[in-house]
């Protein structure tokens, strides 16, 4: 029995995260963060170095075969650098959707291309889980009709995968007559979200099995959305420990008054158990793939609460400082605001794990 | 990762599961309040050790099981029993505190003396450790014990002692060596609570029953050889105990069994034609608290692990306590509000549900929040001990700002 990282788990998080240290300094974020595609050449490419974009391609593909909860712990170092890179959709929910339900020749045109980086795929769900805006997208004789909102990782995708109403999922070229693609922009600007409109789209079918396909992406999504969060609010513990550690009021270091310790260790016990469950959801995906739904609803749901928490709690222990722009933490506040919401916010996400456990029929 | 206990475990819990399956029909009823184990509970208890399913890693000559000590095996026990709804043996303070004090800090003599009578029930014991003036600040207590003819002297009160109405001996803070600096003056003392001077008052406490006592101490004369750990060194040797308790504090095992009671009872409570678990605000708390509790069940089997691997649990067993007790508090808040009225009914009255455990538990959590460490000592350790952020300054600073404020009115200050 042994609950917690291997040696090369370890090894993997160090390197990331000393990866990103190098590659990922604040400065270089608020650079990328005010230009209008804000995502980072160089730190991708630093990513790539580590074989980051083939983690989940098979190994008979040209990837690195490893497991969900590998990724869960690049997502955590992602987010603790506050990194403007794509990941979610197109090094985590692509390779899967494409392995778990591709066909031979799907696989074999995608999955070595993003396992070397030369390609990244899109990825739009979100309809399956709610419809805002009366988005929605329907599928017939190989073309799609409507709007897919919130498109993850959208900037510089060579394609889409897109599920429809019946949780079908297709895949569309980036470049396919009559689509048109239109950036959204949300608070985070780390990381790229776009609209879909189809008007008649050619795309391929890529998976046809009752959205269990489409079911395995949300539980992927929920769990590294989790893991992010995770990242993000460590971080902002360890800014705020910091912080009261060096400002100095009436005299006295501010950590050292109960009022802003509290606060830390507040903190710090809500977001302690997180980790865990990250871990064991992460692990349940490939291990228990019956169970991982409900936990990954869990761990989606708590880590959206105790990071809302930790983003505010934080931001008030820096007091003004806190507030403003000169420190940058709002970049960590804002991408627990973005893995709060997306793919299901809390009670969204905890309705469907009403109606998984049989409390109320599903929606 | 790696949740797999191995086949060496899967048969061992097979084994327990038979036991369990074979004798559960001479188990007692699960554990009550009452603090004196009735005969059905000793003779379990007796059959538990017998079997190495309590008191497993205490050495045979104690009257314990003498198996080494195996943390999974351990684990799965308490699974198995809880999941069976059975109770693994006997739960008090002699047995959770005492006992592992002694094994830890006891003379040879003082262990073959107590040890095995405490195990078996036959000896109940109470703590005295927490006094009017010295709650969260323990270490100031004020019972004091001069040595007068091969005898400590006591005198003095303690408070929140549970179960000294029926207990036979009390282990005991007092104040040994009143010059000292104050954690460096404290002893730790057995004696029993049949010694004249003492006498022992039930406090009554919010939930209506008297959980607790007051116990006060006149000229109580102790042979001095009744002392666990040299003279001035009580502090230690209660530390040493406290761990123990805030482990029983914080079981995920106990968590889970409150959280499935609470499930049982929204599905089961009408509100109208439909159940409280249909009430979508209602059924939204409890996913919040099933995620919760979620997340304290793996917190549970990362410290599991780690101690498998001979780490210290770190911060991630710093926060139990305090986590722990919390989201308690939270499941009765939840039950009392999905019976609506019905929640509030209490003293047996027509209607109660459950006699009124909910409620009960809603009241007695609160002082399990308070109790053991508060949960603002709890959140001093986690930023002190976990996150090290500076400690406060030093008392000479704050006693000179206190005489300067002295004079200024005051509100009365409870003790925590």
């Amino acid at each position: 029995m042994d609950f917690g990282l291997s040696q090369d788990q370890q090894m993997l998080r160090d390197a990331v995260a000393r990866c990103l240290a190098d590659t990922c300094p604040l400065d270089h974020v608020r650079e990328c963060a005010e230009r209008d595609n804000p995502l980072s050449d160089k730190v991708l490419r630093a990513v790539q170095d580590l074989g980051i974009p083939g983690m989940l391609v098979p190994e008979e593909h040209g990837g690195l075969g490893m497991t969900l909860l590998d990724a869960a712990i690049v997502a955590e170092q992602l987010a603790y650098a506050v990194a403007p890179v794509p990941f979610l959709a197109s090094h985590v929910l692509a390779p899967i959707a494409l392995s778990e339900a591709g066909s031979e020749e799907q696989k074999a045109q995608w999955l070595p291309k993003i396992a070397s980086g030369e390609a990244r795929i899109a990825v739009a769900i979100s309809e399956t889980i709610e419809a805002r805006d009366g988005a929605v997208v329907s599928s017939a004789d190989g073309r799609l009709n409507g709007t897919a909102l919130f498109c993850l990782d959208f900037e510089g995708a060579d394609a889409y995968i897109v599920a429809d109403a019946g949780g079908r999922l297709h895949l569309a070229a980036a470049d396919a007559f009559r689509l048109e693609t239109i950036p959204l922009t949300t608070i985070d600007r780390t990381r790229s979200v776009g609209e879909l409109r189809f008007g008649g789209t050619e795309a391929e079918l890529l998976a046809d099995d009752n959205g269990t396909t489409t079911a395995r992406l949300r539980d992927a999504g929920r769990v590294i959305l989790a893991a992010d969060s995770l990242g993000a609010g460590q971080a902002m513990i360890e800014k705020a420990v910091d912080y009261s550690g060096q400002r100095e009021q009436f005299g006295r270091l501010i950590g050292s008054f109960q009022a802003v310790k509290h606060m830390c260790a507040e903190m710090a016990a809500r977001h302690e158990p997180c980790r865990s469950l990250v871990w064991y959801a992460a692990h349940a995906f490939g291990a228990m793939p019956e169970d991982v739904s409900l936990v990954a609803c869990h761990a989606k749901s708590h880590t959206g609460e105790v990071h809302r928490f930790v983003a505010r709690t934080s931001t008030e222990v820096h007091g003004g400082m806190g507030f403003t722009d000169l420190i940058g933490l709002h970049y960590w506040f804002k991408r627990i605001g973005f893995d709060r919401q997306v793919l299901g916010g809390p009670e969204t996400v905890r309705a469907e794990a009403a109606a998984l456990q049989g409390w109320i029929k599903a929606a | 990762m790696d949740l797999d206990y191995g086949p060496e475990y899967d048969t061992f819990r097979q084994q327990v599961r038979d036991f369990i399956e074979a004798h559960s029909h001479l188990a007692p009823p699960c554990a009550t309040r009452a603090a004196r184990p009735s005969p059905e509970a000793v003779k379990w208890q007796k059959l538990l050790i017998e079997n190495g399913y309590t008191a497993r890693t205490i050495p045979a000559e104690y009257g314990g099981y003498g198996a080494e000590p195996d943390i999974l095996k351990s684990r799965i026990i308490s699974e198995e029993f809880s999941r069976a709804g059975v109770p693994g043996g006997l739960t008090n303070q002699g047995i959770s505190m005492l006992v592992p004090t002694l094994l830890e800090l006891g003379t040879e003599e003082q262990k073959q003396r107590w040890i095995e009578p405490t195990l078996k029930g036959e000896i109940v014991w109470c703590q005295g450790y927490s006094e009017p003036g010295a709650g969260s600040d323990l270490a100031s207590l004020k019972t004091r014990a001069r040595v007068e003819d091969g005898n400590f002297v006591i005198n003095g009160q303690k408070i929140w002692t549970s179960t000294a109405k029926q207990a036979d001996m009390i282990f005991c803070l007092v104040r040994t060596e009143p010059d000292a600096p104050k954690h460096r003056g404290i002893s730790y003392l057995i004696f029993s609570m049949d010694t004249p001077g003492i006498e022992v008052r039930p406090l009554k406490t919010m939930t209506g029953h008297a959980e607790f006592n007051e116990t006060f101490f006149t000229n109580v004369r102790v042979p001095v050889d009744q002392i666990v750990g040299a003279r001035g060194q009580g502090w230690l040797v209660a530390n040493a105990t406290l761990g123990h308790e805030r482990g029983m504090l914080g079981d995920p095992g106990a968590l889970e069994n409150r959280l499935q009671a609470l499930i049982a009872l929204m599905q089961e409570e009408r509100i109208g034609q439909a159940r409280a678990i249909d009430n979508p605000v209602l059924r939204d708390r409890l996913l919040a608290l099933q995620a919760e509790v979620s997340a304290m069940k793996c917190n549970g089997m990362r410290i599991l692990s780690n101690s498998l691997k001979g780490e210290s649990g770190g911060m991630a067993k710093l926060i139990v306590k305090l986590q722990s007790c919390e989201i308690a508090h939270q499941i009765s808040a939840l039950a009392i509000d999905a019976m609506g009225e019905i929640g509030t009914l209490y003293h047996g009255s027509p209607r109660e549900r459950e006699g009124g455990a909910w409620q009960w538990n809603y009241m007695f959590q609160l002082g399990l929040i308070i109790g053991g460490g508060t949960a603002q000592i709890q959140k001093n350790i986690i930023a002190e001990r976990g996150l090290e952020m500076p400690r406060e300054p030093k008392l000479a600073k704050i006693s000179d700002a206190a005489k300067a404020t002295a004079d200024m009115p005051r509100h009365k200050q409870g003790s925590a």
